[in-house]
């Protein structure tokens, strides 16, 4: 008996190497030159895709070239709001084939069946995609989804009024000047166990009772509990620093020409989200929608949109093959160190105590923070 | 002729009750349909449990109420001391604005007067309220007309604290302070302020005896109009008060939102309604019939 375990363990040892050859064949095998332009599938020209997208989301070009390679014409529409997207879907698909959740809307989409599972053998391009963004615990296995671009939930902060480098969230609470914090009560709770040395999410009320104790004795220099937009508070001088999404600091960075704001991936960890493609219930033409999801994650266009929108490219090819601008690439608060990435983290599924607990604690942190 | 005209009028009468009734149909039918049951529905939700990823779900329970009283209940109170006191400045500001627009003599500086009054729903309560932001900020206008007066030396902070709350309330509100009042004092019949002095009244006891007592309508329905929506007021809080100048009406609003606590925010609403209501009818008893 221990004989025969002994062969088949020998057997499967002979055939590990083979096996592992076979899956590390995906992104960093391509290279520049055997990386051809993306060309359409025949049999389209003529179609209509309707896209539903967040506004100033994609390279100027990204949607024309797209109907000029496959004699398509791109109906393109924009929201501001993942909740004006889905209020839409919800009263009954209007005729959108292709939509950009945040990763907790696709799990909210997903479970109220307003997607459509996705074909990944009709999607070759979907090999370039970055090993941490995907299989994720929104989406498991990629059934429904494909990210499109990602970013992290950190630190904006007025470094001429500070005066020093705010490096982590333990900086960020014992800074004396006004901050505020953002109303999410998810990210909100993390941030306190993160102070606390624990691993977000948390795994059963007491931890996150714990957390809301951290944040309340670290929140004397809180002015304002931001509906998403303290990058208003900030860059009016209302707070020095903002617990905000790296997209809406970079907006602010660009608009105010100066060198005033700072965008940084707290030390202890943030929470990184994603946007990602999915193909609508009822999308009127699913077929082209898998051949566009396939344009997108070519790592020419996918390093277009990149480096127009300044947010994280989820393609490793076009970042091993240098198509990301060098400036973006070496920018931290976009793509940050590999020991930082390491405490990057998504906004698991919760047991429904743990959430309700969520949900408690941080409207008790609200009341109390009152004075 | 006596005789056919009261008969006349009886059966005038009954057939005005019948459509009369007839008439209120749609009336009722609007209240039943879109206030009455609403509302019964908020009662009932407010004894549900929340279920996963924020559904409303069986059994029934009182959680809510005793968390309610547990934790929400010292933002209640607060929320109704900055309601009441943003109806005394209404009051205080808007009677002698209602007071000086009613006697104005002519008819057209009245009108333009009122106008003005009314002029600022022009605009999105929204835009006027992130006006106020820019204003009161720390970079703002009114800091930087303070600064360079030499009035400070530092810029306040005004943004984000219960004054700015009280600033917005009293702002939003005092056209519904100063319209019922305008009204009941235009009607009022100045003759009888003659008749006070003729009496040997002063122009206080002429004020206190005999104008206020009979304008008091109008200031009774401007209280209730600005009080009852500042108690549950989220707009203004939400962003103007920061964390210190949190209403009530902003934790209700996040029960609703995201993956909220829909059972929850309706026990808060019952019991915001429920407040107020109590208010009133002890008003109605005890206060309106002096």
């Amino acid at each position: 008996m221990r004989k025969a375990w002994f062969v088949l363990l020998l057997c499967l040892l002979a055939v590990m190497p083979a096996l592992a050859q076979d899956t590390t064949e995906t992104p960093l095998d391509v290279s520049d030159a055997d990386l051809e332009p993306w060309t359409c599938p025949e049999g389209f020209e003529g179609q209509t895709l309707s896209v539903f997208n967040w506004s100033t989301y994609v390279a100027e070009d990204t949607i024309s070239n797209f109907e000029e390679l496959c004699g398509v014409t791109v109906i393109y529409d924009v929201y501001e709001s993942n909740e004006a997207m889905l209020a839409r879907l919800r009263q009954g698909n209007p005729g959108y084939d292709i939509l950009v959740p945040t990763d907790y809307v696709v799990e909210i989409m997903i479970q109220e069946e307003l997607i459509q599972p996705i074909d990944l053998s009709k999607i070759p391009n979907f090999r370039h995609v970055a090993e941490n963004l995907i299989d994720t615990p929104y989406d498991p296995g990629n059934q429904y989804s494909v990210p499109y671009q990602w970013g992290t939930l950190g630190i904006g902060y007025n470094q001429t009024v500070v005066g020093y480098e705010l490096k982590s969230w333990k900086d960020l609470f014992e800074y004396e000047g006004p901050v505020a914090w953002l109303e999410d009560p998810r990210a909100m709770i993390d941030i306190g166990l993160m102070m606390l040395g624990e691993q977000p999410p948390a795994t059963d009320p007491e931890m996150v009772f714990a957390a809301r104790d951290a944040l309340l004795e670290n929140g004397g220099n809180v002015v304002a509990i931001a509906q998403d937009d303290g990058q208003a508070l900030l860059e009016r001088g209302d707070v020095h620093a903002t617990i905000e999404y790296s997209g809406d600091i970079f907006q602010i960075m660009d608009s105010c020409e100066c060198d005033d704001f700072v965008y940084v991936i707290p030390e202890e960890g943030a929470n990184l989200w994603t946007d990602n493609l999915v193909i609508a219930s009822g999308a009127p033409n699913p077929e082209l929608a898998h051949v566009f999801i396939d344009y997108i994650l070519d790592p020419r266009v996918s390093a277009d949109i990149a480096n127009y929108t300044a947010y994280g490219s989820p393609n490793q090819t076009a970042i091993d093959l240098g198509y990301i601008d060098e400036e973006l690439l070496n920018n931290p608060a976009i793509y940050p160190s590999e020991e930082i990435s390491e405490r990057l983290y998504f906004s698991a599924i919760l047991p429904p105590e743990v959430d309700q607990a969520y949900a408690d604690a941080w409207d008790e942190v609200k009341i109390l923070l009152r004075r | 002729m006596a005789f056919n005209r009261s008969f006349g009028t009886a059966a005038y009468t009954i057939r005005q009750k019948k459509s009369g009734g007839l008439l209120a149909l749609p009336a009722v039918l609007w209240l039943v349909l879109f206030f009455l049951l609403p509302l019964a529905i908020v009662f009932f939700v407010s004894f549900m449990s929340r279920g996963p990823r924020g559904t409303i779900v069986f059994p029934l329970t009182l959680e809510h109420y005793n968390r309610i009283f547990d934790i929400f209940f010292p933002v209640i109170v607060d929320s109704v001391r900055i309601a009441l006191v943003t109806t005394v400045i209404c009051l205080l500001v808007g009677y002698p604005l209602a007071f000086f627009i009613s006697t104005r003599k002519s008819r057209r500086a009245q009108q333009i007067a009122l106008f003005l009054v009314i002029l600022p729903f022009w605009t999105n309560f929204l835009v006027r309220t992130y006006a106020w932001r820019v204003l009161l900020g720390g970079d703002g206008p009114v800091n930087n007309l303070l600064l360079s007066l030499g009035l400070i030396e530092t810029p306040l902070t005004l943004l984000n604290t219960e004054f700015a709350v009280l600033v917005g309330l009293v702002y939003g509100f005092l056209p519904f302070m100063v319209l019922p009042i305008y009204a009941s004092i235009e009607r009022f019949d100045f003759r009888l302020v003659e008749a006070a002095y003729d009496l040997g009244a002063n122009d206080w006891h002429a004020f206190w005896r005999v104008v206020f007592p009979l304008t008091l309508p109008g200031v009774v329905a401007g209280c209730i109009l600005v009080l009852i929506p500042s108690i549950g007021a989220f707009v203004t809080p939400d962003l103007l008060g920061g964390t210190e100048g949190l209403m009530i009406g902003n934790l209700i609003q996040t029960q609703f939102r995201g993956t909220g606590n829909w059972p929850l925010g309706s026990a808060l609403s019952v019991v915001m309604m429920a407040m107020v209501s109590l208010g009133l009818i002890v008003y109605m008893r005890f206060g309106g019939q002096n």
